[in-house]
């Protein structure tokens, strides 16, 4: 591709790209959530949709995420392709009944009559100074649960191309969008357009140990391994891209080469996302392996609201960089 | 072609069927299935490859006449002299 | 996505060494291709593979020990867009293998007593250094560890070999190692399969009159020789008998509807491997007889298949031209049934009520009593022996 062939844009505008083609591609498509119509979003993503495609299309909901998922669940059901925006994950918890015991469970248990193709969009993550109430990352949660698909763009490229792959998927997609990501700037092809949400993605390639991350953390990774080739150490970045399922070949292939692992994940430690892959690198590499398998997590407390204090609780490029090290003992 | 051409033939042939062995270090006149552990398959593709390689016709009822390396040195040079 | 798996080569087989991928990442593969060599204890044994589609990646370099079941590489399925594999059910975990004794030297040998090694004494080494250890026979004591804690990585033990040029697995038949095969698969068959016995003389003489007639049509290329005839009157008779066909597992007998004839060949100097002819009572007897040469030769060769070990469902073993009258067999685990034919041999026969010189062949059959009982094998090896009298049936 050449340059000409590329445009200037931001996470933001990718994500409302990518829901603005999906509104434009299919008439049963339609985004409805708090504040995304005349507000244009908590995050400004739906910003200026409302104009463009109407009060029937976007459609600000009242304060209940258990009432208004549930409709998008509904509408799901009736034949539409709705897009549910919840402000951020920690306001999800008051869906979780809608999204765990209905969303997931409909075509279980209704032996494969009914499927729910709702793909419901959520902000995740800290670093706004949001508090703790607005900043934890619970997506591991929902990656638990069989039934959902969970996806986790973190690259221009992905924020504007899963959306279109999620719509399309018969059953409940669930897409986290990380809170620092939406003002990234970059580059994007003109004609970029729906992605596959089923494979992670090696990001940079290394052979000394393999870093992986996701969402809000592939940054992270990235920056730590620029430090360590610095010094000589050359780190391969896997980013997940989809938490649910996971791409076990990917990861296994990679650490069987590397030889080492430091998963990078903004959930907490303990039963969380990080524990899960550690577990499938045990599972399937573990005779690869040159040292046990490194973690580098948000501190088990809630998220500080103190901008020092955040940073504090938060996965860093040089506590990464500390772990890649203390994995190879150097 | 030479009775020690045709010979070299033999031995040749026997040892790219039963590569393990040394057709050469034997007595002539030993029967080549004892001599080297040769089996009737091994027998057959000895055959085969002297009929190929020699275009000499060697109906089944012969064999027993190629079981030493003289007899069938013996054998193919009057099949090639007639 | 499927996973490309370390395969089973018999009963007796825990893992092999892959010697050589023959297939790269992105190369297109078709069923029935072989696409890498592994070492075991039947020699070198080229592997492939039962799908088409891409080779998506290779997961293990040559040189590395494999338990069966292990991941080998991933394929992408034809017409497949680059799905992920995701394994719902966990591999069977690598077996750890006895690592090597360690060269007994360079080791303090006062060592203070102490009730247990401690945490902090313990000699550490990663799994990747003491796979790579045990694979080519490197004792670990002695290496000088670079990674975390003074661990040894899998880079110590490279370096290690490097240093002493430790040879590497090495291709074809290693006599010691198909000895360890066979008496572990015979030890287990003995231990667990109640064999009985059955032995049938056989009029053959109108059988090899036949041959004989077929064979002076033809060139030596296209002559058949009787062992062909054997597994053919075997196969077919087996259609009418499934006890004997299939496999003995987890306590219970289960018959195979295909008829893979594993065939015993001999290997000179000691040795026996009894790889398959596959649907042997479908195939005419020219392509049995072409079948056998490719296997006779690929066997001595050391460049079997992996489908030709897996999956044979019974053993027929001839003693050829040059034997004795007969056999008793062991069967091979998870077999149940191993069928036994004696060199032909001119023998005083009654026929009518005269007696005169016929060739008489020895037929046997050992089954597994679990599978089958006497009665039903003698009828049986009855039927075989009326088949290979009437070879035009064949």
């Amino acid at each position: 591709m050449s340059a000409a062939g590329m445009v200037q844009t931001t996470y933001r505008e990718a994500v409302r790209a990518a829901i603005r083609a999906a509104l434009k591609a299919d008439e049963r498509v339609f985004l409805m959530g708090e504040d995304v119509g005349r507000y244009g979003g908590c995050y400004a993503v739906s910003k200026g949709l409302l104009a463009e495609f109407g009060p029937e299309r976007i459609r600000d909901t009242p304060l209940s995420e258990a009432a208004f998922v549930g409709a998008g669940i509904g509408a799901a059901l009736g034949g539409m392709r709705p897009i549910v925006e919840i402000m951020t994950v920690n306001f999800s918890l008051l869906a979780l009944d809608q999204i765990v015991n209905t969303a997931a469970t409909l075509l279980h248990m209704s032996g494969g009559q009914f499927n729910v193709p709702v793909v419901i969009r959520m902000a995740t993550g800290a670093g706004r100074q949001l508090a703790a109430q607005h900043s934890h990352s619970l997506e591991g949660w929902y990656a638990h649960v069989p039934g959902l698909k969970v996806l986790a763009p973190a690259t221009l490229a992905d924020a504007r191309g899963m959306l279109a792959t999620a719509l399309e998927d018969p059953n409940p997609v669930i897409i986290f969008e990380h809170v620092m990501l939406y003002n990234m700037a970059g580059e994007l092809t003109a004609d970029a357009g729906a992605v596959p949400i089923d494979k992670a993605a090696v990001r940079r390639l290394g052979r000394d140990v393999t870093l992986i991350g996701y969402g809000g953390t592939l940054g992270k990774a990235l920056e730590a391994a620029t430090a360590l080739a610095a010094d000589g150490i050359e780190a391969e970045v896997v980013d997940l891209r989809t938490l649910r399922p996971l791409d076990t070949a990917t990861i296994v292939a990679s650490v069987a080469r590397t030889r080492r692992a430091v998963v990078v994940d903004e959930g907490w430690r303990t039963g969380g996302l990080s524990a899960e892959i550690s577990a499938l690198i045990m599972e399937h590499a573990f005779w690869e392996l040159d040292a046990p398998v490194g973690r580098v997590c948000t501190a088990e407390v809630p998220i500080p609201y103190p901008r020092h204090l955040e940073q504090a609780a938060l996965p860093q490029p040089a506590a990464i960089v500390a772990a890649v090290r203390a994995t190879l003992g150097r | 072609m030479s009775k020690d051409d045709i010979r070299r033939i033999v031995i040749e042939e026997i040892a790219n069927i039963a590569p393990d062995t040394e057709p050469g270090a034997i007595d002539p006149g030993s029967d080549i299935r004892e001599a080297l552990d040769l089996d009737s398959m091994d027998v057959l593709n000895i055959i085969i490859a002297l009929h190929t390689r020699l275009r000499v016709d060697i109906p089944e009822a012969d064999y027993p006449l190629l079981l030493t390396i003289a007899g069938a040195t013996d054998y193919l040079a009057a099949k090639l002299a007639g | 996505m499927s996973e490309f798996r370390m395969p089973s080569l018999g009963a007796d087989m825990e893992d092999g060494v892959l010697v050589e991928w023959l297939k790269q990442a992105g190369e297109a593969v078709s069923r029935g291709d072989i696409i890498a060599v592994v070492e075991t204890q039947k020699g070198a044994i080229e592997i492939e593979i039962f799908e088409a589609g891409t080779i998506e990646r290779l997961l293990v370099d040559p040189g590395t020990r494999v338990p069966v079941g292990a991941p080998l590489a991933l394929v992408r399925g034809a017409g497949e867009p680059a799905r992920p594999a995701v394994a719902e059910a966990t591999p069977p975990m690598p077996k750890s293998e006895p690592a090597p004794a360690p060269a007994a030297p360079s080791r303090p040998v006062a060592r203070p007593i102490e009730a247990r090694p401690s945490e902090a004494t313990r000699d550490r080494t990663s799994p990747a250094a003491r796979q790579l250890a045990a694979v080519r026979g490197i004792a670990l004591a002695g290496l000088v560890g670079t990674g975390p804690g003074g661990a040894i990585v899998r880079a110590d033990v490279e370096r290690a070999l490097a240093k002493t040029g430790a040879p590497t697995p090495r291709r074809g038949i290693d006599p010691g190692e198909m000895r360890k095969a066979i008496a572990a698969a015979m030890a287990r068959s003995n231990r667990e399969i109640p064999h009985y016995y059955l032995t049938h003389q056989v009029d053959v003489t109108a059988t090899l009159a036949w041959l004989e007639a077929l064979n002076a049509g033809r060139q030596p290329p296209e002559r058949l020789l009787l062992a062909p005839l054997l597994l053919k009157a075997v196969a077919l008779t087996l259609r009418d008998f499934p006890e004997f066909n299939g496999h003995f597992v987890e306590n219970a007998f289960r018959p195979s509807a295909e008829i893979h004839i594993g065939t015993a060949i001999a290997i000179r100097g000691g040795g026996l491997v009894a790889p398959a002819i596959h649907d042997a009572n479908i195939k005419h007897l020219d392509e049995l007889m072409a079948a056998l040469r490719d296997l006779v030769a690929r066997t001595r060769a050391g460049r079997l298949r992996s489908s030709e070990l897996f999956d044979p469902t019974v053993t027929v073993s001839s003693l050829g031209d040059r034997g004795v009258d007969g056999l008793l067999g062991v069967i091979y685990p998870p077999q149940v049934a191993l069928v036994g034919f004696g060199t032909p041999a001119s023998r005083p026969w009654v026929v009518g009520d005269r007696i005169g010189p016929r060739m008489v062949m020895t037929a046997s059959l050992a089954a597994d009593h679990r599978a089958s009982d006497g009665h039903r094998g003698a009828l049986f090896l009855l039927a075989v022996a009326r088949r290979l009298q009437e070879p035009e049936g064949l």
